[in-house]
């Protein structure tokens, strides 16, 4: 008797289909060609370029949020984290722009972040209350606290210098017509987090950790784990990332306001799990969140592109999230079945 | 020579029970030190505590190495050389093999970076040290429960290991591998390796132990030296009484009757081929064969789990074809699942929960909604019937002793009052005096006119509580005896020869 784990000659084809995000990619194609057909202003590099950075700040959210569902949780307060050291550092700017640069801004934004992320961690760890509590709390607490203090002004009229990164660009193309376009430093500056937060989960024993503790925690703890300290990481560094964002936010709209990030949260949680992580813990991969992240800024750009009314954006986005953690669940299925045939002559 | 580990004074209360109370217990190193004892009798506490993850009362004294240790958590307990192989086996399902043997000796060590070669490496090492061969990059979570035990087992051997502790390891491995894991465990004998080994199977035990401590009730009744001990006196030490079989016969000779169930040349590809047998009221029919010859295929094609390719199933005299398990079970037929952890119940809901969820329908009153009342008595019944040890019958499944949980699953599907039940390792990691009195209960069941599928490895367990056994291989029957005249040698022989 043998009983079959795997096939031997796997082929590379049969392996890339085992995984998820050879069908957000796919998706990615479709959805493209379909665009590119009824309007092809989609598929040229100004557009694509233009994308990159618009949504590099859902981008950076979704790298956090990577990190949190992976361990087994979900932090919702993320935008109003990010509302909260937005207005940090949009009042900083205005009182003493000047004595600042652009390093500076995103430390005290990461820092404040960090911070608030922490106090997550601790009530979910000391506590023991779910993170989608937790964090709906600390979520209405730190908006409310926000709205009191800044009551609800608007800032902007930052300095000059800080104006200048929406145009700096890694490298540059000029069109026909004149206009140039080309890779934004803000987008590089997402890609750049993308490989560091890539080479964490993969090649370190903390993003390891990060992944055992979402497959089984009380397995974790057993085998040495200190969960503590891996939730103050994945709090913390989501609370970085809530930071990160606000700059990226206050670079691109030169403005900070408070409603502009809250409401948000489950765009990008859609978007990480789109990507193929589970709410459940455990699984989730970047190049799987960055699909996904793809795949909501391409609906969204090209159902622009294509006039159809932006209310159907939501259908659209909700049937294709269904469709793609249903179709995620079938696979696993399919596979725990065949994993148990049996040789017989 | 000074002992490995000491414990003195050891107690464990948890809200309304007592598991442990002033257990005295030490190891040496290069001893085998097995823990026996009823279900619940506190064996995994123990080892628990040892571990670092649950804390004893206070006044105990803990010393490892020599060493008194306070309040230690799971990562000193690894540093000072303790493995553990857990009984719920504690792997990551999301991680690979190679991962889930390796990983935590990489957390010890203290290392910031994975290197996968490595972790490939330590895996490699750790599986050619006990002979087994697993997929290292497949997922654990998609490996069968049998290899997913080597996986825990494979974990426990790393290169630093000082005592190594195993709750019941051996729960669904086969005899092959049983052995190759017992001629280990000597073999690091010899490397002045502790071993403290937990395991219901009194044979096992008896084979490998220097010393043996027996634990009833949260109290050590003593420690013994093996060769002192016999399974008789074994048994007797653990429950306080002596136990004997009598041969099962059904209450009407099965030839008046009609067949309950018929099976007329089942197949389904991938899972076995032309499967034939009748199953009369009051029957108890054994399944036995290796793990993997499509028993539990066949019982969940039965069940309505999967669809058979062809073949035909006829109950109480008529052909059906169970769509769902839900058909199944109104149709009056009941399933007890071989992997009760992930199958059979929900951990974290109480146990009186959990015994009436498939039987709500029957808990209603005249409005239609539950009875608090109704449910509250066939809780106290099922809980009094098969004498499941709990403080409460709110207290989740979880913090249950293992045989006791596996006594729960069996409540929920008797409570369903079947014409058929099917039972798939009924008694895997359940002590002897449990698993005698699960035997009672399935043979006062069949008594009752029940027609019962016992599935099990263990041929003495099938031989003495069946009237017919079938032996299957490859998906085939491949032969079937009248249990009262067959020897467990008779059955060995018939599935060694089929391997030929
Ligand atoms: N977390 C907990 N909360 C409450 N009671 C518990 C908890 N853990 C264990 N117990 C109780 O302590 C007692 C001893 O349990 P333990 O798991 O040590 O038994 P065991 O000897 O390992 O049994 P088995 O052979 O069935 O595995 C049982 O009555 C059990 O219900
Ligand atoms: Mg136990």
């Amino acid at each position: 008797m043998t009983i079959k784990t795997s096939n031997a000659g796997v082929t590379v084809i049969k392996k890339l289909f085992s995984r998820h995000e050879t069908f957000v990619f796919l998706a990615i194609v479709i959805f493209g060609l379909i665009i590119t057909v009824v309007n092809p202003d989609f598929l040229t590099l100004e557009n694509v370029f233009d994308l990159l950075k618009s949504y590099a700040l859902m981008g950076t959210f979704a790298v956090g949020m990577l990190f949190v569902l992976i361990s087994g949780g979900i932090d919702i307060s993320f935008t109003a984290i990010a509302t909260i050291t937005g207005y940090v550092i949009a009042v900083l700017l205005l009182q003493n722009g000047e004595q600042l640069n652009i390093v500076s801004v995103f430390a005290i934004a990461g820092g404040v972040g960090v911070l608030l992320g922490i106090i997550n961690a601790l009530i979910i760890y000391y506590f023991n209350i779910p993170s989608i509590i937790t964090t709906i709390a600390t979520l209405n607490i730190y908006y409310g606290l926000l709205t009191v203090i800044s009551k609800g002004k608007w800032l902007y009229g930052f300095p000059a210098w800080f104006g200048q990164y929406t145009q700096m660009y890694v490298f540059k193309f000029t069109a026909a017509n004149g206009t140039s376009y080309g890779l934004s430093v803000i987008t590089a500056f997402w890609f750049v987090l993308m490989l560091i937060a890539w080479f964490v989960l993969r090649y370190t024993v903390l993003g390891r950790s990060i992944y055992a503790m979402g497959g089984n925690s009380a397995s974790a703890k057993r085998a040495g784990f200190n969960l503590l300290r891996l939730n103050l990481f994945v709090y913390g560094f989501m609370g970085l990332m809530a930071g990160f964002g606000s700059v990226i936010q206050a670079l691109l709209v030169q403005t900070v306001a408070p409603n502009s990030l809250v409401g948000k949260e489950l765009d990008v949680v859609a978007a990480v799990v789109l990507g193929g992580a589970s709410l459940t813990g455990g699984t989730g991969s970047v190049l799987g969140t960055f699909l996904g992240v793809v795949l909501i800024a391409i609906m969204g750009n090209g159902l622009t592109l294509m006039r159809v009314p932006a209310f159907w954006y939501k259908v659209v986005i909700g049937t294709v999230i269904l469709i793609s953690v249903g179709a995620s669940a079938y696979r696993r299925k399919v596979s725990a079945r065949r994993r148990t045939i049996i040789e017989v002559e | 020579m000074e002992p490995f580990l000491s414990l003195s004074n050891v107690s464990k209360h948890y809200a309304g029970v007592t598991a442990l109370k002033q257990v005295d217990f030490e190891i040496n190193p290069g001893e085998i030190h097995c823990l026996v004892g009823e279900n619940g009798s506190g064996k995994s506490t123990l080892i628990k505590i040892i571990s670092g993850t649950v804390h004893p009362d206070p006044g105990a004294e803990i010393k490892i190495a020599g060493e008194v240790v306070h309040g230690a958590q799971a990562i000193d307990a690894i540093h000072k050389g303790i493995q553990i192989i857990y009984q719920d086996l504690s792997l990551f399902p999301n991680l690979t093999v190679a991962e889930n043997i390796a990983l935590s000796q990489v957390v010890a060590s203290r290392s910031h970076v994975v290197r996968w070669k490595t972790l490939d490496r330590i895996a490699r090492e750790a599986m050619a040290r006990i002979k087994v061969h697993l997929p290292l990059d497949a997922l654990v979570g998609e490996i069968s429960l049998a290899e997913q035990q080597l996986v825990a087992i494979c974990r426990a051997f790393t290169s630093d290991v000082r005592l190594l502790i195993m709750d019941e390891p051996t729960a669904s491995l086969t005899r092959k591998e049983v052995d190759a894991l017992l001629s280990v465990v000597q073999e690091m004998q010899a490397r002045d390796i502790a071993t403290i080994f937990v395991s219901h199977k009194l044979d096992e035990v008896l084979r490998v132990a220097d010393r043996v401590t027996v634990l009833r009730d949260g109290h050590k009744v003593g420690t013994y030296p093996s060769g002192e001990l016999n399974d008789e006196k074994l048994t007797q030490l653990m429950t306080g009484k002596t136990v004997t079989y009598v041969p099962y016969t059904p209450p009407q000779s099965p030839e008046t009757q009609e067949p309950v169930l018929e099976v007329r040349d089942l197949s389904k590809r991938g899972y076995f081929k032309n499967v034939s047998f009748q199953l009369y009221p009051g029957e108890i029919v054994g399944l036995t064969g290796l793990l993997g010859s499509g028993r539990t295929e066949l019982a969940l094609a039965l069940f309505g789990v999967h669809q058979p390719d062809s073949g035909e199933t006829l109950f109480k005299g008529r052909p059906v074809r169970f769509r769902s398990i839900l058909e199944a079970m109104r149709n009056g037929l009941g399933y007890v699942p071989e992997d009760r952890l992930t199958q059979g119940l929900v951990m974290n809901q109480a146990v009186g929960k959990n015994i009436t969820l498939t039987i709500l329908d029957s808990l209603r009153n005249s409005a239609k909604l539950l009875d608090p009342r109704k449910v509250q008595e066939s809780i106290q019944r099922w809980v009094k019937d098969l004498a499941i040890k709990v403080p409460s019958v709110e207290s989740p499944v979880q913090t249950l002793s293992g045989g006791n949980q596996q006594r729960v699953v069996l409540a929920k599907w008797i409570a369903t009052n079947p014409k058929v039940l099917i039972l798939d390792g009924p008694t895997i990691g359940i002590d002897i005096a449990a698993k005698f009195a699960i035997h009672e209960i399935i043979r006062e069941l069949a008594h009752r006119g029940l027609a019962i599928l016992l599935i099990s490895d263990e041929i003495p367990e099938v031989l003495q509580n069946t009237n017919r056994l079938l032996v299957m291989h490859k998906g085939y029957v491949a032969g079937e005896f009248v249990s009262s005249q067959t020897s467990v040698k008779d059955v060995q022989e018939l599935i060694d020869h089929q391997d030929q």
